[in-house]
């Protein structure tokens, strides 16, 4: 009587397959490329570690010519990395801060604030670039990280704050009034008692705002003029439009999966949290 | 141990006075009960005492030490929350470790106080366990042991037996008093079921709309209500009242209902001197004092209530249905006639428009 289970689940396996067919087929042609010579349609052809080598130093050279054209690999990935990390524990302290007020305390304009929050989130960012652009002319933060984390961190927040007031409210009054009768102060027992048990709330907001900062592409495309801050985004940008008037698709492909490695990893480790999410579960607006 | 005194203790929630101008004592090592039915201010003035909410009026007193500005921290009361408000992330040690860790006791010292309080409340071998892999009656326990580790001046509970069946009820109220008489905290219990209260409290305080109506024993509560409200609230049965007016036929009140007269024995007639003939009021007796099978007055048996030990029989005396508490083995019938009289000494009568006892 086993065999239906088995029949079930391997329909399931199946329709998944179907399903992601397409991204799994792209993604294994990627690698095959970043190892061989050139790809001949879709089959490899001639195998070389070659386009790897650009790991040893970070350079990328353009055949017959001594210019360094591209910025530095590691340049660029620790570009990412910073504004990825920046944009992710910035929104982590400034949603938890916001969802923890807007969860607890009553004041006048509360649940407007709640809602203008999740119109602003509608809005798509494209819209907004020319004016961003002027503010940050205007404040001397045009071409650099600071401005983009800024613009980011903004149009982000919204569903950070949503998502931390769900978890916020889930956590009874009685818990926290019970930690300040047992010996915590305010400070503490928000420490002690309240943020460990929003801690899938805060992981979920870091992995969002790390995932948003690491995939950032037009913002970065806008506003940072210099290769000094270019970040991954930009670089495989540059390298697949053959800006210098050179396509090295090996090389190109390489870069795209070295860009990937990181998200695939953080995901591996983040998916348990990102189920726990619950944005508004039994709260009030 | 300390003694503790509000005076003219109020809080308002906007336009809600939901503790109006409250004055209570409580004595050294006292066990005192705020009883009153739900929304009646129990838990503010609860979460008063502890520091939680400020009075909007009032003072609190801990022996003879303004407590008002006095953050919950420093108070040195253990409490246990109506929902136990045990801390979802930490096993039931730290739980109950938590006061301990706050004060900065020594990790030995820590771990033998938990182990003896957790031990004293039969829990000892939960420890390791989270709260959401307790039963309802596990989770009192550790909030009980959370509450009583820290060796408290004053022990608030937030009705800690509401959640458990009936039978662990019965248990745990006879343990938990047992347990005060031991450590003698000054303990100020919430209820809002009169049976808790009447078989634990030294005193008894009953609250209605956040306003003090009687604070007294068990026994004065039980005998002198000061009130309608206290008559009605306190005893298992409630209160027959009956309707009328105040009469005086040859030298003796009566009152007089609709359908039915009933004598006010000679020995109230002092009490009653003052009160303007044709006053309305309301006569009070317990089903458990009122006598049937003889008597001078007469019903009809309206319906039959078996309870075991005893039945409670309904006796339609026109316009009015009463209630007598008999033996569970009493015979009667419904629809019969039935003869009855009331315990001289065990009725009240009550002003009908203040609501205020005059016997
Ligand atoms: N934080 C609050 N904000 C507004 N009103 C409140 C608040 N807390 C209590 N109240 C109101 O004050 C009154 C007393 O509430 P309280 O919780 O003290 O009642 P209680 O006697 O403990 O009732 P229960 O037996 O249901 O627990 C109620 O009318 C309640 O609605
Ligand atoms: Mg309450």
């Amino acid at each position: 009587m086993r065999i239906v289970p088995l029949l079930k689940n391997s329909i399931v396996y199946i329709i998944l397959l179907l399903v992601t067919l397409p991204i799994i087929l792209l993604y294994t042609l990627l690698f095959l490329q970043s190892i061989s010579v050139n790809l001949n349609g879709v089959i490899p052809n001639g195998f070389t570690l070659d386009h790897w080598s650009i790991l040893s130093t970070g350079n990328i050279r353009v055949p017959g010519t001594t210019t360094q054209y591209y910025p530095n690999l590691y340049l660029v990935a620790s570009n990412t990395f910073i504004l990825a990390v920046i944009i992710a524990f910035t929104e982590v302290v400034l949603s938890s801060l916001a969802g923890y007020a807007l969860s607890r305390y009553k004041f006048a304009g509360r649940s407007q604030i709640l809602t203008l929050t999740l119109i602003l989130h509608a809005f798509p960012g494209i819209t907004l670039l020319i004016a961003l652009f002027y503010v940050l002319n205007a404040l001397g933060l045009y071409n650099s990280l600071i401005g983009v984390v800024i613009v980011k961190v903004a149009l982000d927040l919204p569903l950070g704050i949503w998502i931390m007031k769900g978890f916020f409210d889930g956590i009874p009054w009685d818990i926290e009034m019970s930690a300040l009768v047992d010996g915590c102060s305010r400070l503490g027992a928000w420490w002690r008692v309240i943020m460990p048990n929003v801690r899938n709330g805060l992981m979920a907001v870091l992995i969002f705002g790390f995932l948003s900062g690491w995939s950032e592409f037009i913002y970065v495309l806008t506003f940072i003029a210099s290769q000094d801050y270019w970040t991954f985004s930009m670089f495989v940008y540059a390298l697949t439009t053959g800006e210098y008037s050179y396509i090295n698709p090996g090389i190109t492909a390489t870069v795209a999966i070295i860009y990937m490695i990181p998200v695939i990893i953080f995901f591996l480790f983040a998916q348990k949290y990102l189920l726990r999410i619950q944005i508004a579960g039994k709260s009030t607006v | 141990m300390v003694s503790v005194k509000l005076v003219n203790l109020s809080k308002y929630f906007h336009n809600v006075k939901a503790v109006d101008n409250l004055n209570l004592e409580i004595k050294d090592g006292e066990f005192v009960a705020l009883l009153g039915p739900s929304g009646c201010g129990k838990t503010t003035t609860l979460l008063m005492i502890a520091g939680i909410y400020k009075p909007t009026n009032g003072y609190i007193y801990f022996d003879n030490r303004l407590m008002n500005d006095v953050p919950p921290k420093d108070r040195n009361v253990g409490m246990v929350f109506q929902s136990y408000a045990l801390y979802p992330h930490m096993s039931v040690f730290d739980n109950i470790a938590f006061p301990l860790k706050l004060k900065k006791r020594p990790k030995d010292e820590i771990r033998r106080k938990v182990k003896e309080v957790a031990d004293l409340l039969g829990i000892g071998e939960l420890l390791d366990r989270k709260p959401s892999q307790l039963s309802g009656g596990q989770q009192q326990r550790v909030a009980l042991a959370r509450a009583l580790v820290k060796e408290p001046d004053i022990f608030l509970m937030d009705e800690p037996l509401s959640n458990l069946d009936a039978k662990l009820r019965i248990q745990m109220r006879a343990e938990l008093k047992k347990m005060q008489k031991t450590f003698k905290i000054t303990t100020i219990y919430v209820t809002h079921d009169q049976v808790e209260a009447m078989t634990m409290a030294d005193r008894i305080a009953v609250l209605n709309k956040g306003v003090l109506q009687q604070y007294g024993s068990p026994d004065e509560l039980y005998n002198r209500p000061k009130n309608i409200f206290v008559a009605g609230f306190i005893g298992s049965v409630p209160m027959n009242f009956i309707r009328g007016a105040l009469k005086r036929t040859n030298g003796d009140y009566i009152l007089e209902g609709l359908d039915y007269l009933f004598k006010i024995p000679r020995t109230y007639h002092d009490v009653l001197k003052d009160i303007e003939v044709g006053t309305e009021v309301i006569l009070g007796v317990r089903p458990e004092h009122v006598d049937i099978g003889f008597g001078e007055y007469s019903g009809k048996v309206y319906v039959v209530e078996p309870l075991g030990r005893d039945q409670i029989i309904h006796i339609d005396i026109g316009g009015e249905i009463i209630r007598a508490l008999a033996p569970g083995d009493y015979k009667v019938e419904e629809g019969k006639d039935i003869k009855f009289s009331f315990k001289e000494d065990k009725i009240h009568i009550f002003d009908k428009k203040s609501g205020e006892a005059y016997i």
